[in-house]
């Protein structure tokens, strides 16, 4: 039998697969698809103090191996969490963790407070690389400064585990990372989206009504690899990877990248079994090659 | 029954016309209780600018052989390289998805009225709502006679009415020229349509001045078909609504046209 429990700070996981924020709904949607108990963790939609209706329609544009999205975050609020959602989804046997969004440090903080309540939400993933919204968002996760004050706000309100979510649209995503863990995060998760852009060449317009939005897909994963492999060798709290994962072996590919842990995003639009046959494809991986706790697969890149 | 990601077997693939086929799929499992208006999100193999899977109308069901029918237009280049598909093929895809139009009341006067590749929900929901073919009239518009398909299966289901925009088939014109339309409407007490978006909110917009029950089908552009990546919205009169989940199917009521 090949282990493949992870801990993420202090928190364990039965497998280093989770499903990305924004990708997987609350679960609910798509555990006609599968047993979401066999996760190592689910990541739900980013969530916010107040309800937000979101960008304006077209959201999303097809793009090579990937897609652009401009969702801005629609959600109903926390309220709405704690209320309609939470009960369905507290008893699963699975970690719950809520990406959380704000447009000030005070929004961070008192949306932290609210999910520090739920017993069965053991980490928050602090989302400060969101793209698509006007204010907050991504601003706070591409200067050293900025993202140290929101973790450090943050840190104090918080003692469950504390993953920040970091944004590739920077310059050197190794500082950003070491600011935050100057500051007490207990793990870092990326990459969240690129800003890209796509325009309709017939009617010389924007295809996003945002014009500018964030790709995902297969088409940032080398890049998403490469950030993985930079902020492993920067800090010393775990890393979560993520981008374009479609299959075990992008995955593994991540982890011998320095990843404690995967997320697994736009994959699961294509097909929401994804998460599973990456699971039972890291577990073969290991038995091949005689690998018995995923742990050794973690850093394991030799140069 | 539950949503389930599956290869289906392409047991034939028609060519109906220039741009449209019909393609009847067969499950791997049972199927049961499918209505018009919902959808199967279908994956384009091998074809390398195509990432996302591509939404089709279920036109037909068959539970005894489980098998269902699609018709698809070509448009691009994903539903081009579906109607290229073989029988014998497998299909991968998710179904099924959506929620289907309300059926009529046995005392329901209705007017199915498609554009495109729209008919295939209309002539679905002409099928199975069993209603006298007297109280059912379908109104169909296309380009110009060759884009037409053959309907002749369904006229014992409704009086069929045809438009096109060059006059070769039917009334020349838009559907909503059709006198069935601009002059017979007061015959109906509920509209159902789908087609180009154009074509259904001059409907729309008609069905809420004369105050009659009216749904559309839309077909925003989507990336997953089943609620997770909240790009398919319509802004509607209680905020963004999924199309993939809340609709395909919306009363005219409730946008915002
Ligand atoms: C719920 C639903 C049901 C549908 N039912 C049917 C059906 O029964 N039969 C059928 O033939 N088609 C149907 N469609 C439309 C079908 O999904 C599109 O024609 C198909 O996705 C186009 O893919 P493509 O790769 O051929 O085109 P692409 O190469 O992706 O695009 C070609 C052009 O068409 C535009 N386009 C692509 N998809 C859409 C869309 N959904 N709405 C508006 N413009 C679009 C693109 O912007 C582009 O300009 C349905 C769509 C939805 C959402
Ligand atoms: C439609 C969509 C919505 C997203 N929403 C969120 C979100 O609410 N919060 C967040 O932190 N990331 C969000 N993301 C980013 C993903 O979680 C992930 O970081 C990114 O897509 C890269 O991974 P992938 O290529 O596997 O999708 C979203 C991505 C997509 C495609
Ligand atoms: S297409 Fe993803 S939510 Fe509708």
């Amino acid at each position: 039998m090949v282990n493949l429990e992870i801990k993420i700070h202090e928190l364990a996981f039965k497998n280093p697969v989770l499903t990305a924020s924004g990708t997987c709904g609350f679960g609910e949607e798509i555990a006609d698809f599968i047993d979401l108990s066999l996760l190592g963790g689910l990541v739900v939609k980013g969530t916010t103090l107040k309800h937000r209706e979101g960008n304006a329609y077209p959201r999303m544009a097809e793009t090579p191996s990937g897609m652009l999205n401009a969702v801005g975050l629609q959600n109903k609020g926390v309220d709405n969490f704690i209320r309609n959602i939470y009960p369905n989804i507290k008893d699963l046997d699975t970690h719950i963790i809520v990406n959380v969004n704000g447009s000030t440090i005070d929004e961070y903080v008192e949306l932290t407070e609210r999910i520090n309540e739920l017993d069965k939400v053991p980490a928050i993933e602090l989302n400060i690389s969101c793209p698509n919204v006007k204010e907050g968002g991504m601003a706070f996760g591409i200067s050293c400064p900025s993202a140290e004050a929101v973790v450090r706000a943050v840190r104090k309100v918080y003692d469950k585990t504390l993953i920040v979510k970091l944004s590739p649209n920077v310059t050197n995503i190794a500082d950003i990372a070491k600011a935050v863990e100057s500051q007490g995060a207990d793990s870092v998760s990326l990459i969240n989206t690129l800003l890209g852009m796509a325009v309709n060449a017939e009617t010389k317009k924007p295809v996003l009504s945002t014009i500018t939005g964030g790709l995902s897909g297969p088409a940032i994963k080398p890049i998403a690899l490469r950030m993985v492999w930079q902020v492993y060798n920067a800090v010393k709290i775990p890393v979560i990877g993520m981008g374009g994962i479609m299959n075990a072996t992008d995955a593994i590919e991540f982890m011998i990248a320095g990843a404690s842990a995967v997320q697994v995003g736009t994959a699961i639009f294509i097909d929401p079994t994804i998460p599973l046959h990456i699971i039972d494809g890291i577990k073969s991986y290991m038995e091949r090659h005689k690998i018995q706790s995923v742990n050794e697969i973690i850093g394991s890149l030799q140069c | 029954m539950k949503k389930t990601v599956n290869d289906f077997l392409l047991l034939e693939n028609k060519q109906l016309n220039k741009d449209n086929f019909q393609l009847l799929l067969q499950s791997p499992l049972p199927i049961s209780d499918i209505y018009p208006g919902q959808f199967i999100n279908v994956e384009i193999k091998e074809a390398s600018e195509i990432f996302l899977r591509r939404p089709f109308s279920i036109l037909d069901v068959d539970y005894q052989e489980q098998t269902i029918s699609l018709l698809v237009k070509i448009l691009g280049r994903g539903s081009k390289k579906l109607t290229e598909a073989h029988a014998g093929q497998t299909i991968n895809a998710i179904f099924p998805l959506g929620k289907s139009f309300t059926l009529p009341d046995k005392s329901d006067r209705i007017l199915l009225i498609g554009g495109g590749s729209g008919v295939a929900p209309m002539l679905f929901l002409a099928k199975i709502c069993g209603l006298d073919p007297a109280n059912v009239s379908v109104l169909i518009g296309a380009r110009s006679a060759s884009d037409h398909i053959d309907v002749s299966s369904y006229r014992n289901y409704g009086q069929f009415y045809f438009a096109t925009e060059d006059g070769s088939l039917g009334e020349k014109g838009y559907v909503t020229n059709h006198p069935v339309f601009s002059d017979q409407l007061d015959k109906f007490n509920k509209i159902y349509t789908c087609g180009p978006d154009l074509m259904m909110k001059a409907i729309g917009k008609t069905a809420l001045e004369k105050d009659i029950f009216c749904e559309v089908s839309l077909e925003n552009m989507m990336a997953c078909g089943f609620g997770v990546c909240l790009c398919c919205v319509e802004d509607t009169k209680t905020g963004h609504k999924c199309v993939c989940t809340d609709g395909p199917v919306f009363n005219v009521n409730d946008l915002k046209w």
